[in-house]
């Protein structure tokens, strides 16, 4: 169904639509459509950038609760020249990179045994099943008994957060491989590795990759909570630090780096999987 | 996802064999003391330290408070996130001006504004409600615009032919229609307010009750017995909610039947 945009019709408050063409002007297709839309999104930030202006200048909220935009802005240049950010995000980013290395091996380990074997899946889904239920969060207070409050903390943290996507995603995508390509394997008597490189990975790699990208959100996220709850360096750890000295321009530049890794992670990712999502057998 | 009773007839003695084994190893090692006893706690003292937790009445005083703080900062964010939805998925111009500044933001890992929420409300139950209302509010609204943006045009057109005012175009075409994708975010919202409700006791202990709370303090007195407890209520109440939501879901859209 292709209604997205089917609703504005009958109830917006302006006359809907793009009226340049009727007017006259040469039509510059869809760059001129997504500049003015671009345009008219800035705004709003803006006019909170005003706002927030205007607070300070006014000092509605004292200076500690609320930093002047210039101010952050210095701290932002401040932390950026110094290295400062740049160190607390590559510790933050190879955390998160180990973990999603280990976790994603052994979630499509796992998510592949489910798929490809009827007797690893009564063995392991229940079980996994229960295990996918309990949040990362709930884990963390063990996993400080178990490992300390060190890197194997957070890494093991974060891996158990990336376990589950990765897994589901795989198990997901070999279950709905077509039967029709397997059948296709049997006639052909492909060895299982035969089975496994050329027909069940080739058709699965989409919906495995919507559990990469799912993965690297929840690792993202694991990784900020894990560092909030103990850590010595890193982009959580500099949220932690800054809150406690009252330095909320730190905390605001956390923030705004934290927003946009995940921001590039979605953006990468899902580039990624929109170029291989077309690509899989359909089998029909 | 299926229910409780689809997954009665099935069951499939198999799917046993690795929980057992893990329980017994567990039991096996901590009984023959081949480990810290302090670090890894038998199974039947988590169960002894559970009994004793229940029956001194902090359990269901703990439990209570957490299920407060979620249950308001569950209802805020879904009335704040259905309203949000509802206003950027039927007005163009709010989306418009609000659209990119609001997916803009959801890319700010959620525990991320803990530190600022703090600084501003505190430690105590008000910082966390906010928080947890914070963490339903996006999936809620989510949902809700998909949903609002998935009615047919069939359906708006026949509004416009009755003449439908705004209020009842809201209440009669655009909330039941969009009413499956509202509640199965609404359905994920729960999920997150738990999970929420987690985090922020754990990251806002603060003086006061709460399951989280309890099982972070257990950390800091060592009592692993406790700690694994408390962990398996958490993760008890998780799926409850979970079950609960599921049943409430397939009841609720009961109504929508073979409409098509």
């Amino acid at each position: 169904m292709s209604t997205t945009h089917s609703l504005e019709k009958p109830l917006t408050l302006e006359p809907a639509g793009n009226f340049l063409p009727a007017l006259g002007f040469p039509d510059l297709g869809k760059a001129a459509v997504h500049l003015k839309r671009i345009g008219v999104g800035i705004v709003f930030p803006l006019f909170l950038l005003y706002l927030w202006q205007v607070a300070t200048e006014r000092v509605w909220l004292p200076p500690q609760l609320l930093p002047a935009p210039a101010f952050v802005w210095e701290t932002l240049l401040d932390m950026l020249g110094s290295g400062e950010l740049a160190t607390h995000l590559l510790a933050s980013l190879q955390r998160v990179a180990w973990s999603i290395l280990i976790g994603g091996s052994i979630g499509l380990a796992i998510g592949f045994a489910m798929g490809l074997s009827k007797t690893a899946k009564a063995y392991l889904y229940p079980s996994f099943s229960l295990f996918s239920q309990f949040p990362v969060i709930a884990w963390s207070p063990l996993m400080i008994i178990f490992f300390g409050i060190d890197e194997a903390l957070k890494i093991s943290t974060i891996t158990v957060a990336v376990i589950v996507p990765f897994a589901v995603a795989t198990y997901k995508g070999i279950e709905n491989v077509p039967v029709k390509l397997m059948e296709v394997g049997r006639i052909y008597q492909f060895s299982f590795t035969q089975t496994l490189w050329r027909i069940a990975l080739p058709a699965a790699l989409p919906a495995v990759l919507g559990g990469v990208r799912q993965g690297c959100m929840q690792a993202w996220l694991a990784l900020v909570f894990v560092e909030l709850l103990a850590s010595s360096e890193g982009l959580g750890y500099l949220l932690v630090y800054a809150r406690n000295l009252m330095q909320l321009d730190v905390v605001m530049v956390c923030m705004a780096t934290i927003g946009l890794v995940g921001l590039l992670f979605d953006f990468a990712l899902a580039f990624v999987e929109h170029r291989f999502s077309n690509w899989a057998p359909k089998g029909r | 996802m299926a229910t409780f009773k689809d997954k009665l007839p099935s069951i499939d003695p198999r799917g046993f064999v690795l929980p057992a084994l893990l329980l017994l190893v567990w039991q096996g090692i901590t009984a023959a003391g081949w480990v810290d006893t302090r670090i890894i706690v038998a199974p039947s003292a988590v169960l002894a330290a559970g009994w004793n937790w229940i029956n001194s009445g902090l359990a269901l005083e703990s439990i209570g408070a957490s299920l407060f703080r979620d249950a308001s900062g569950f209802t805020l964010g879904a009335a704040a996130g259905i309203t949000i939805g509802l206003l950027l998925g039927t007005s163009k111009l709010a989306n418009t001006f609000f659209g990119p500044t609001f997916h803009t933001l959801k890319h700010i890992s959620i525990f991320a504004w803990i530190p600022l929420l703090s600084a501003f409300f505190g430690r105590d139950d008000l910082a966390k409600i906010v928080f947890i209302a914070f963490a339903t509010l996006y999936p809620v609204a989510l949902a809700t615009i998909e949903g609002v943006r998935a009615i047919a045009a069939s359906q708006l057109e026949v509004a416009k032919v009755y003449g439908f005012t705004p209020r009842q175009a809201l209440f009669r075409l655009i909330l039941p229609a969009a009413s499956p994708q509202i509640i199965s975010g609404l359905h994920l919202g729960l999920i997150f307010a738990w999970l929420a409700t987690m985090g922020a006791e754990f990251l806002l202990a603060s003086t006061g009750e709460g399951l989280g709370m309890t099982v972070i303090r257990g950390r800091a007195a060592f009592r692993v017995d406790l700690i694994i407890f408390g962990m398996l209520i958490i993760g008890a109440f998780g799926m409850l909610l979970n079950e609960l939501a599921t049943r409430a879901e397939s009841r609720l859209l009961h109504w929508r039947g073979h409409a098509r």
